[in-house]
């Protein structure tokens, strides 16, 4: 697979303050890569070195094998789509697909044809003779999707470009944009907050910290087995159960003790030998609980309904376990009332572990 | 009462027909002549009456001829309408050795501020762009350096910059007076246009960056096209300013390049001969006639220009 975006031990400071600290990242060819994390983490600025509207501090980076750390933004091969749309507002749609090109002095016929296309490919052709101050929102992130088009890239930026749209102008879009990818197979670097977008859009997701990848796989992976605590609760919605307890021998078997409760972990595929009195926090996702219904090498404990958040297709529970509150998502029909003691089982094969204090997954 | 409310909706409930019919409906009427209004517009109106009285009396006046004024009924209207003290202001008044009347210096005075407002706003605009988008090494020490220009008293700059122009060559030229002008427009002109350019959403620039503009595209084709209302600001300051500069017109200039104030100053203060006050009135609002027409034709993009570059700082 070659690589087509290549960031090697890239650093980038503001004065006194490290925004991006040796960041190491490959993206192949084609690939779809999410960057995801909590406004502040770097993942926009990470796009804006990538794009060169940043100067970076040290590193490389590398477009479709080439160093390109040192070009202008308009010679590395790349487009970029923000959230604001950044449309030029006195520019027609038409003038503001042509702009780049006519910047690089391509011939007009080259650049009614390119524009042709993309306006056919977005399907915003009856928009071409408007300003941007008479298109909705999803019409201008159209023509701003266009605009990357038309200059026949090899690589797409994506600035958060759904977060200014209501919600279900955002799903459309997202199922467009994937659409796009499909048909473009360009590679493409999308920026996020919205864990949804990227576990939908992504074939890997990085997610960002602090300037740091925490962990970057494929969305199944980041979802069932997150590499620290930090992404553990960071994707899902609701998020995941975390209970802290210590670990403890019986009989040759690992087990968590959290506060009183035992939860055997026999059938969880630990990365490293256990130590007793070691101090760990479980992660259980909502959907992985089951009420009522048992299950052969499910554990089990009792708990009593606090309230209940029907939400349609499920039912989020809320109750209380070892002095905490957890939620358990089940099927929508499914209706407890208040205070009904109910039996949760655990399966500890889909469940996470962290020791407590570096927060990795153990 | 174990529940107030909803006994109260029962009740209500049972009267709903005539309470429906009988109680308040539609918009709220508005009462015209409240106290409140009445402190308004009485408010108001003295304001106006206040600003207005001394421009009345110079009208007024202007169009009578000497014998009415010396009558001293200032506030009356002219008994005989004469527009002779306009002319002979514009055309005929005269300051020291001259008798053609302000029209000398109302050419000098257009003579120094275009030129003078097209230069400054054309390089704090360009300055302007280049601090809010370009960030260069000092861009933030090149800007404080400017505002603090700005609260430099002008009579301490006075005596160098006579120096100067003289060492120069252009003393005493409408050149210099241009020079002058173009220089000490830049602070706040600049401050101006940095803080609109800031203003302007920041994706923009960047778009036109990875589109390939280069430092005179984004500002000629991008920034400028969205900059009107900023433009007329700068211009409406320029102008009304340089053309009410009597200090510089005075100092750095000669005579014959004396501007409209200067020369308006000269002919209301001339010491011989009898007080003229038709045409010294007349004379006044010719000269001021020009900041007024512009304010007048401009005002609207004045108050939304200044809006938006005040947004941010």
């Amino acid at each position: 697979m070659s690589s087509s975006v290549s960031i090697r031990d890239l650093s980038l400071n503001f004065g006194a303050v490290s925004v991006l600290q040796h960041l190491d990242l490959e993206i192949a060819d084609g690939e779809f890569l999410v960057l995801l994390g909590a406004s502040g983490c770097g993942k926009s600025t990470l796009l804006n070195c990538i794009a060169g509207l940043l100067d970076i501090s040290d590193g490389q980076i590398f477009i479709k094998g080439k160093n390109v750390t040192w070009e202008e933004p308009k010679d590395r091969g790349i487009g970029m789509v923000f959230q604001s749309y950044a449309l030029y507002p006195q520019m027609t749609v038409e003038k503001n697909l042509s702009f780049g090109l006519q910047v690089a002095k391509v011939p007009q016929a080259e650049i009614d044809k390119r524009v042709a296309r993309a306006a056919e490919i977005l399907q915003i052709q009856p928009l071409l003779k408007r300003k941007p101050a008479e298109l909705s929102g999803g019409q201008r992130q159209r023509v701003a999707i266009g605009r990357a088009l038309v200059r026949d890239v090899d690589v797409f930026l994506f600035d958060e470009p759904l977060s200014n749209l209501d919600a279900k102008l955002r799903s459309e879009l997202r199922v467009e944009i994937k659409r796009l990818h499909q048909s473009l197979k360009n590679t493409m670097i999308y920026v996020t907050h919205d864990q949804i977008e990227a576990l939908t859009l992504a074939d890997r997701i990085a997610v960002m910290k602090g300037g740091v990848i925490q962990q970057l796989a494929d969305p199944m992976t980041i979802y069932g087995t997150p590499e620290n605590l930090f992404v553990a609760g960071f994707i899902g919605s609701p998020s995941m159960n975390f209970f802290r307890g210590a670990i403890r021998q019986e009989n040759g078997r690992s087990i968590v003790d959290v506060g009183g409760l035992a939860f055997d972990l026999s059938r969880y595929p630990a990365r490293a030998l256990l130590k007793a009195g070691q101090k760990v926090v479980l992660g259980v996702r909502p959907e992985h609980i089951r009420v009522d219904e048992p299950v052969e090498g499910f554990i089990t404990h009792q708990a009593a309904v606090d309230i209940e958040e029907p939400m349609g297709a499920d039912n989020l529970l809320w109750l209380n376990l070892a002095g905490q509150p957890i939620s358990v998502r089940i099927a929508g029909q499914r209706r407890y009332a208040p205070k009904t003691p109910v039996t949760l089982g655990f399966d500890m094969a889909t469940a996470s572990l962290f020791d407590a204090e570096t927060e990795n997954r153990l | 009462m174990a529940n107030p409310g909803s006994l109260a909706v029962t009740v209500a409930g049972a009267d709903a027909m005539s309470d429906s019919l009988a109680g308040p409906r539609g918009r709220r009427p508005q009462r015209s002549l409240s106290g409140r209004n009445i402190m308004i517009y009485g408010t108001l109106a003295i304001a106006a009456l206040y600003y207005l009285l001394p421009l009345y009396v110079m009208v007024v006046t202007s169009l009578k001829g000497m014998p009415e004024i010396r009558l001293g009924n200032i506030f009356a209207p002219p008994v005989e309408i004469t527009f002779e003290p306009w002319a002979k202001a514009w055309a005929s008044a005269c300051t020291g050795l001259n008798c053609d009347g302000l029209s000398r210096g109302f050419w000098n005075s257009v003579r120094i501020t275009i030129p003078s407002t097209v230069i400054s706003i054309a390089i704090a605009s360009i300055n302007g762009y280049a601090l809010a988008n370009w960030r260069f090494k000092g861009s933030e020490i090149f800007f404080t350096i400017l505002i603090v220009g700005a609260f430099i008293p002008y009579q301490v700059m006075i005596y160098p910059i006579v120096i100067v122009l003289r060492e120069m060559g252009i003393y005493g030229t409408l050149t210099g007076l241009i020079i002058v002008h173009t220089i000490f427009g830049m602070p706040i002109l600049t401050l101006l246009f940095r803080n609109y350019f800031v203003s302007l959403p920041e994706e923009l620039f960047k778009a036109a960056r990875i589109d390939g503009a280069g430092f005179w595209t984004i500002y000629l084709k991008i920034m400028l096209p969205m900059s009107l209302p900023i433009f007329v600001v700068a211009m409406i300051l320029q102008i009304t300013g340089i053309w009410n500069d009597f200090l510089f017109g005075v100092v750095f200039t000669r005579p014959e390049y004396y501007p409209m104030t200067v020369q308006l100053n000269n002919i209301v203060n001339s010491v011989q001969g009898v007080k003229e006050y038709n045409v010294n009135m007349a004379a006044t609002i010719l000269t001021g006639s020009v900041p007024l027409f512009v304010y007048f034709v401009s005002g609207r993009l004045f108050v939304r220009g200044i809006a938006a570059g005040a947004v941010k700082g």
